[in-house]
C-alpha cells in the first residue's frame, strides 16, 4: 500500500530533471584503446587471467561474430553501429580497501546515494573493511562498469553451499563447472549479439545451487554503465541442479550520455530435475532525450532450459528504459512436465522503441507455459510484443496460455502484437487472448475527483494495468517496479 | 452567510460528436453552510451534467455564468484542487479501476486530500483501522476493500463504495448523484445513515433524486426542481411529496 505514495514523492523529487540517474562518476578507469579485432579479445582474456580454454572459446565466438550479420527483422530503427568506436573493457583502478566509508571516493558513495542504495550496503560496495559484517535479506554483486567492485554475503551462501561470484573468478575457481555449462543454452553462434557478447564479455554475475538447496537469500546484481563509450557486455550463468530453488533479481540504471551506447548481456539458466529458478529484472536505461537522442541500445539473449522433469524457469521482467530494447527471455521445456513463465511489462515513452516477447519451445510431454505481456506505449513510441510458441513433436498434451493487454496513452504511439504459434503435436493446446485499450477520460476524471493529480492517477491506473505481473516481483521490487512505471510515463498526458 | 455554494446563470455544454449541444442553460442555485439540498427533475434535465461541471470535468465547456465555493471561484480550478478544497461527488456511475486494489485507491484519495490540506498523511496501520470503521458502519464486506475499484461491485455494492469515499475523504460539501438508485430498502437506510451523521454546521450536501423515499430519511431543508438546465422551482421538504403524486407536469407548466 505505501508504494503508490512512495511513488508520488519520488515524483516530485524527480520533478526538476526528468531523469535524475542520470549521472556520470568521475573515477580512475583502466580502459582499453577503441576497437574490435582478435588482439581486443586476447586483451580481455589476459587481463581476466583467464585459462586457455576460455581464450578458445572467446576466440571462436569472435570467429562465427564475423561472419554474421545484425539481424533486421525487429520493428526497431536506429542508425548504423559502428563496432569499431567503442571501448571493450574498462575497470576502476584497483587501490587498497578503505577502511571506513569516509575513505571511499565521494563520487562513487554519491553514485550510489542516487540510487537510493543504503548506507550499510554502500559500505559493501564500496569494498570497506569490515562491512560484511552487517546482515543484509539482499545479497548484491554490483558490476561497477563491468567489474564487480563488490561481493557481499558470499559467507552465508558457501554454508548453504551456494556458489555466487562475478563470472570472472567463477572462470577461475571453478573451471569445471564453467566450462560445463558455458554457452549451453545460447551457444557462441547463436545470434549476432550473442556471439558478440561470448567474445568480449567483461563480467556478470555466476550461481550455482547444489541439489536440493534452497538459496537462503535472494541474489540481486546492480548493474551500472559509467564509463564514456564502454559497451556493456554482461554474462551471466544460473545452474539449479536437482530441487534447487533460486530468485535473483538484476536491476539497472544508467547515467546520462550523448552517444549511443550498445548492450549486449547474455544469460542463460540452467533448471534440473524438480529445480526452479526465478529471474526478475526491473531495466532503467537511459531512454534517451525527448527526441530519443543518446539514449541506450539494449540487446540482450536471455534464455533458460528447463533440463530436469517438473523443472520450472520463470522471467518477470519489468522494462522502462533503453532508447531501443530488443529482447526475447525464453524457455526451453525439454524436461517431462516441466514450466515455463513469462511476465513482463514493456514501458515506452518519447521516442522510444521496443521489441520484446518470449519464446516458448516446448519439447517435453505435459509441459506448460504461460505468457503474461502488457505493454503501455506514449509518446511517440513504438512497442512491439513478438511472441513464439512451438510445440514440438514429443510434446504430448503440452499447454501454453498467452494474454497480451496494450495499453495507449495518446494517439501518437503505436503498440503491435505479432504471435507466432507452430504446433506439430495433435495434443497440445495454444491459448491465445489480446487486448488493445486506452486509459479512458471517465477513469482519469474519477481518480481526479478524489484528489489525485493526474500523473498520479495515471500511475494508479498502469499499475493496475499490470498489477499480474508485478505481483510475481519480489517485494521490494515490486515497489521500484512501481515507482518507475509511474516515473517513466511522465508528462504523458495532458 | 450564504456564500457558501453560490451559482449563477450556469450555461454549460457538451460536444455532441461535432456539433455543440447546450445542457445547462442559466442555472442559478445557493446552498449555504450546513444545509442540504435536494435537486429532483426529469431524466436528461442535466441533473448530472451540473454535478460534473462542479467536480470538473472538462468535456463539458461552461459558456456562461459562474460558480463559487467558499469564496473561490470554483470553475478555474483542477478537480483535484475541488476536492482538496473539499468538494466530493458520489457518480450516478461509478467508474470501474481494472487491477487497481480498492483499499490502495483509498488510502491514496485520502493522503491526496490530506496532504493538499496541509494534514498528516495516514500510515497504513490508522488507516485500515479508519477504513474498518467505516465498512463496518456501511455493513460492507472487507472483500470490497481487497478487489478491484468497481469491477464487478453490484450497482449496490458500487454506491456504497461511494459514500464509503465520502465519508473517508471528509468533504464540507458532497453531491450525491442518484446514489439511492439500485439500492435496497435496507441499504437505503444505511446510506441515509451515513450521509446524515456527517450533517453537522460544517457539511452541506447537494442529493440528486427521483424518490421521494430518500427524503424521509435524509431530511432536505429546500428541494429544487430542474428541467432544461434550469432550476424551476425552490420550495421546502413538501415539493418532493408533491412531486411524487403528481409529476413534473404543473412545475413544467408554470415555468413554461
Ligand atoms: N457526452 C454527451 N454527449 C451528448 N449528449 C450528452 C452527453 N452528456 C450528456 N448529454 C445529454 O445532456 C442531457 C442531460 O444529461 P444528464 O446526464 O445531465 O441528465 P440527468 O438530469 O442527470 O438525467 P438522469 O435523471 O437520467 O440521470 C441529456 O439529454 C444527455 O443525453
Ligand atoms: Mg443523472
Amino acid at each position: 500500500m505505501p508504494a503508490v505514495t512512495e511513488t508520488r514523492e519520488t515524483v516530485e523529487k524527480l520533478a526538476k530533471s526528468s531523469y535524475e540517474w542520470g549521472f556520470e562518476t568521475d573515477i580512475e578507469m583502466d580502459i582499453a584503446p577503441k576497437g574490435l579485432n582478435e588482439e581486443t579479445v586476447r586483451l580481455i582474456s589476459e587481463r581476466k587471467g583467464e585459462p586457455q580454454w576460455m581464450l578458445d572459446w572467446r576466440l571462436k565466438a569472435f570467429r562465427a561474430w564475423l561472419e554474421m550479420e545484425e539481424p533486421t527483422w525487429a520493428h526497431i530503427h536506429h542508425p548504423p553501429i559502428d563496432y569499431q568506436d567503442a571501448h571493450y573493457f574498462a575497470q576502476p583502478k584497483k587501490k587498497p580497501g578503505p577502511k571506513s566509508l569516509d575513505e571511499v571516493d565521494p563520487e562513487l558513495l554519491k553514485t550510489y546515494a542516487k540510487l537510493g542504495i543504503p548506507l550499510h550496503e554502500q559500505a559493501l560496495l564500496a569494498g570497506v573493511e569490515g562491512a560484511e559484517e552487517a546482515r543484509l535479506p539482499v545479497a548484491v554483486d554490483a558490476v561497477f562498469d563491468s567489474v564487480s567492485v563488490a561481493t557481499t554475503f558470499r559467507k552465508t551462501l558457501a554454508e548453504a553451499g551456494v556458489i555466487f561470484c562475478p563470472i570472472s573468478e567463477a572462470i577461475r575457481e571453478h573451471p569445471e563447472l564453467v566450462q560445463k555449462y558455458l554457452g549451453t543454452v545460447v551457444p557462441v553462434s547463436d545470434n549476432f549479439f550473442g556471439a558478440l557478447n561470448s567474445a568480449v564479455f567483461t563480467d556478470g554475475s555466476f550461481v550455482y545451487i547444489p541439489e536440493g538447496v534452497r538459496c537462503p537469500m535472494e541474489l540481486s546484481t546492480y548493474f551500472r554503465i559509467n564509463a564514456r563509450n564502454t559497451g556493456q557486455f554482461e554474462r551471466t550463468l544460473i545452474i539449479a541442479e536437482d530441487r534447487a530453488t533460486v530468485s535473483y533479481l538484476e536491476g539497472c540504471t544508467a547515467p546520462q550520455r550523448d552517444e549511443n551506447q550498445l548492450h549486449a548481456a547474455v544469460v542463460e539458466l540452467i533448471a534440473m530435475e524438480d529445480a526452479s529458478i526465478k529471474y526478475s529484472t526491473v531495466q532503467n536505461w537511459y531512454p534517451g532525450d525527448d527526441e530519443g537522442r543518446g539514449g541506450i541500445y539494449n540487446f540482450v539473449t536471455k534464455r533458460g532450459i528447463c533440463r530436469g522433469a517438473r523443472s520450472k524457469i520463470s522471467w518477470t521482467q519489468v522494462e522502462t528504459g533503453s532508447a531501443i530494447t530488443w529482447k526475447y527471455p525464453s524457455c526451453v521445456l525439454a524436461g517431462e512436465g516441466s514450466v515455463g513463465e513469462f511476465y513482463s511489462v514493456a514501458v515506452t515513452n518519447n521516442h522510444q522503441q521496443a521489441d520484446t516477447g518470449t519464446k516458448m519451445i516446448h519439447l517435453a510431454p505435459n509441459t506448460r507455459s504461460t505468457i503474461i505481456a502488457k505493454t503501455i506505449s506514449a509518446g511517440h513510441s513504438d512497442s512491439t510484443y513478438r511472441g513464439l510458441v512451438r510445440m514440438q513433436p514429443k510434446a504430448r498434451n503440452a499447454r501454453n496460455f498467452t494474454q497480451c493487454d496494450s495499453l495507449l496513452i495518446g494517439d501518437q504511439c503505436g503498440a503491435h502484437t505479432v504471435p507466432y504459434i507452430e504446433s506439430r503435436n495433435m495434443t497440445a493446446r495454444v491459448e491465445h487472448e489480446a487486448t488493445t485499450s486506452k486509459i479512458s477520460e471517465d477513469q482519469l476524471f474519477y481518480c481526479r475527483s478524489r484528489g489525485l493529480s493526474e500523473e498520479d492517477a495515471v500511475g494508479l491506473i498502469v499499475n493496475g494495468f499490470c498489477r499480474e505481473v508485478l505481483k510475481e516481483l519480489p517485494m521490494e521490487f515490486a515497489v521500484e517496479a512501481q515507482k518507475l512505471l509511474q516515473i517513466s510515463l511522465e508528462g504523458s498526458v495532458g | 452567510m450564504s456564500d457558501f455554494l453560490k451559482i449563477q446563470g450556469l450555461q454549460a455544454r457538451i460536444d455532441a460528436d461535432g456539433t455543440p449541444k447546450d445542457i445547462l442553460k442559466g442555472l442559478d442555485l445557493e446552498i449555504p453552510k450546513g444545509e442540504v439540498h435536494a435537486i429532483m427533475g426529469p431524466n436528461g434535465s442535466g441533473k448530472s451534467t451540473l454535478s460534473y461541471v462542479l467536480a470538473g470535468r472538462d468535456d463539458y465547456e461552461v459558456t456562461g455564468g459562474s460558480a463559487t465555493f467558499k469564496g473561490q471561484d470554483l470553475l478555474a480550478l483542477e478537480p483535484e484542487e475541488r476536492a482538496a478544497l473539499g468538494l466530493f461527488l458520489a457518480f450516478q456511475s461509478p467508474v470501474e479501476l481494472p487491477g487497481v486494489n480498492n483499499a490502495n485507491f483509498l488510502r491514496t484519495a485520502v493522503n491526496a486530500v490530506r496532504r493538499a490540506r496541509g494534514e498528516a498523511e495516514m500510515d497504513a496501520v490508522a488507516f485500515l483501522k479508519a477504513v474498518r470503521a467505516e465498512t463496518k458502519h456501511l455493513s460492507m464486506s472487507d472483500d470490497m476493500l481487497k478487489r478491484a475499484v468497481n469491477v464487478g461491485f453490484s450497482g449496490g455494492e458500487k454506491k456504497r463504495n461511494e459514500v464509503l469515499q465520502m465519508r473517508l475523504l471528509q468533504p464540507s460539501f458532497a453531491i450525491l448523484d442518484e446514489t439511492d438508485s439500485g439500492l435496497d430498502i435496507d441499504a437505503l437506510r444505511i446510506v441515509a445513515e451515513g450521509v446524515n451523521s456527517l450533517r453537522s454546521p460544517d457539511f452541506s450536501a447537494l442529493v440528486i433524486t427521483h424518490h421521494q423515499r430518500l427524503l424521509d430519511y435524509i431530511v432536505p431543508d429546500r428541494v429544487h426542481v430542474m428541467a432544461h438546465g434550469r432550476i424551476i422551482h425552490s420550495g421546502g421538504p413538501d415539493i418532493a411529496k408533491t412531486l411524487e403524486k403528481q409529476g413534473y407536469t404543473q412545475f413544467l407548466e408554470a415555468a413554461a
